[in-house]
């Protein structure tokens, strides 16, 4: 379990866990990420794909006009957002270091220590193979809802995108299983902060 | 002046058949659930604001798409076809009310109205339109709740129709009116579109009631809602008409 706050305390000179584009991207990306997941179950409900609905109390719109126009305003947020992320994660270097190699072994035994309670997390800036996995997953699920997204939005103009997905229905059925992946990451990475309180301090003031 | 029939008292009147659809508390305020006020004071960039403010600014946001969606529309892109095969039978209806409460038209006292920026305001009749070059297209209907249905539609080319009127095809807006007060509008660009239609025919057969008889406008290249059934005036303005659906909150282009 994570120490005290006094016991990990670094000097101030250290070079913080995560830099502030980290930060502020993430925290940005949080709030367009639940305004999109809880839109999104809003126009769901009009027309489930599946037989539920989601929780009036849950969704964001009130009916489905509502819905789509915070789903439609919220997107930009969440493109360009994601879009710097991406970019300064590239050229800094940030993924290639810290997401970098993931090896299904590792994965596999770190994943099994975890649920054992035998995980360390001392060093907040070294991720563990689940860690990678679930990051590097969570970005690839990112890009899947984009362009499912895409697909649905524009099936017309983007048709060739559509097709990748193999049509108009397929891709409203990747565009859900993405925001699955996604919503269940959210759980466990939320779970985890609180496993993790130094983690969640971590992403407000860098250290 | 060029004529061109106001929407106006229609939409109160139409508005009012929409209400009894909505869940009262939520027709106006779109916030609801937990996330809403950081939501909220990020998108208009104020503390606190209340619910009406909340929903002009997504409005702006939605017309702001709209203009991205025009930029985005390829006047030569053609929607997808499919084989016969693919036609879903039966198709499902769709309407702001029960479907015995359709409109009943006859057929021989039906004239199509045209007005605003057009050189020959004659109303047509259902021969008339009958007369001009028939096309088929079977493409998907893609509903604004999510669902689509590939149907076959059989009618003029709207394009060959404004050529036949004299429309000014500068003019921004091409408007329709409909026999059970709905109403919509489109840009010029998309009523231009090739598989943009004056359809007559569902699936090789008179349309029938359910379907917009005597007159549907077919365009695959945007939602459902933006398909108006049961017209009875075409009309080229400049002026922002709005339409029924998109006045209470659907994005005005729509497109696909």
């Amino acid at each position: 379990m994570a120490g005290t706050t006094t016991d990990v305390a670094p000097a101030p000179s250290a070079p913080a866990i995560h830099p502030l584009w980290v930060r502020v991207t993430h925290w940005i990306n949080a709030l367009a990420t639940a305004v999109m997941i809880g839109s999104g179950w809003e126009i769901y409900n009009a027309s489930p794909l599946f037989p539920f609905a989601f929780p009036k109390a849950v969704t964001i719109g009130g009916w489905l006009a509502g819905g789509l126009l915070w789903h439609f305003a919220a997107m930009w947020l969440l493109v360009v957002n994601g879009l710097v992320y991406v970019v300064l994660g590239l050229a800094t270097g940030r993924f290639r270091r810290k997401l970098l190699p993931i090896r299904p072994r590792e994965v596999f035994f770190d994943l099994r220590a975890a649920f054992a309670g035998r995980l360390a997390y001392d060093d907040l800036a070294v991720y563990n193979a689940v860690q990678k996995a679930l990051y590097a997953g969570v970005i690839l699920a990112g890009i899947v809802i984009m362009a499912s997204g895409l697909a649905i939005w524009k099936p017309v103009q983007l048709q060739a995108l559509a097709a990748l997905f193999g049509g108009y229905e397929a891709a409203r059925i990747v565009h859900f299983l993405a925001m699955a992946a996604i919503a269940a990451f959210v759980v466990v990475h939320i779970v985890m902060a609180f496993v993790v309180p130094k983690s969640l301090r971590a992403i407000i003031i860098g250290r | 002046m060029p004529r061109v029939i106001r929407p106006s008292l229609d939409a109160r009147l139409a508005a009012g058949d929409a209400a009894k659809l909505l869940p009262d508390p939520a027709r106006r305020l779109f916030l609801r659930g937990t996330l809403s006020l950081g939501a909220l004071s990020l998108l208009t960039g104020c503390e606190l604001a209340d619910g009406a403010s909340v929903e002009k600014a997504l409005r702006a946001v939605s017309r702001f798409n709209d203009g991205v969606q025009a930029w985005l529309f390829d006047p030569n892109r053609l929607a997808p076809t499919y084989p016969e095969s693919a036609i879903a039978r039966p198709f499902r209806f769709n309407g702001y009310y029960d479907e015995e409460d359709a409109p009943e038209i006859d057929a021989a006292d039906y004239r199509l109205e045209v007005g605003g920026l057009v050189v020959d305001k004659r109303p047509w009749t259902l021969e008339r339109l009958q007369a001009l070059p028939q096309e088929t297209q079977i493409t998907r209907l893609v509903c604004v709740e999510g669902w689509s249905l590939i149907g076959k539609w059989s009618g003029a080319p709207l394009r060959e129709f404004l050529a036949r009127i004299g429309a000014d095809l500068r003019a921004k807006y091409v408007f329709f009116r409909c026999a059970d007060r709905y109403f919509s509008s489109i840009d010029m660009a998309t009523a231009l579109h090739p598989q943009t239609q004056l359809t007559l025919k569902f699936d090789g057969e008179t349309l029938p009631r359910s379907f917009g008889f005597p007159l549907r406008i077919r365009i695959p290249t945007k939602l459902g809602f933006k398909n108006p059934k049961y017209v009875v005036e075409v009309a080229v303005t400049n002026e922002y008409l709005g339409g029924y659906w998109e006045n209470q909150g659907y994005n005005w282009f729509s497109g696909l």
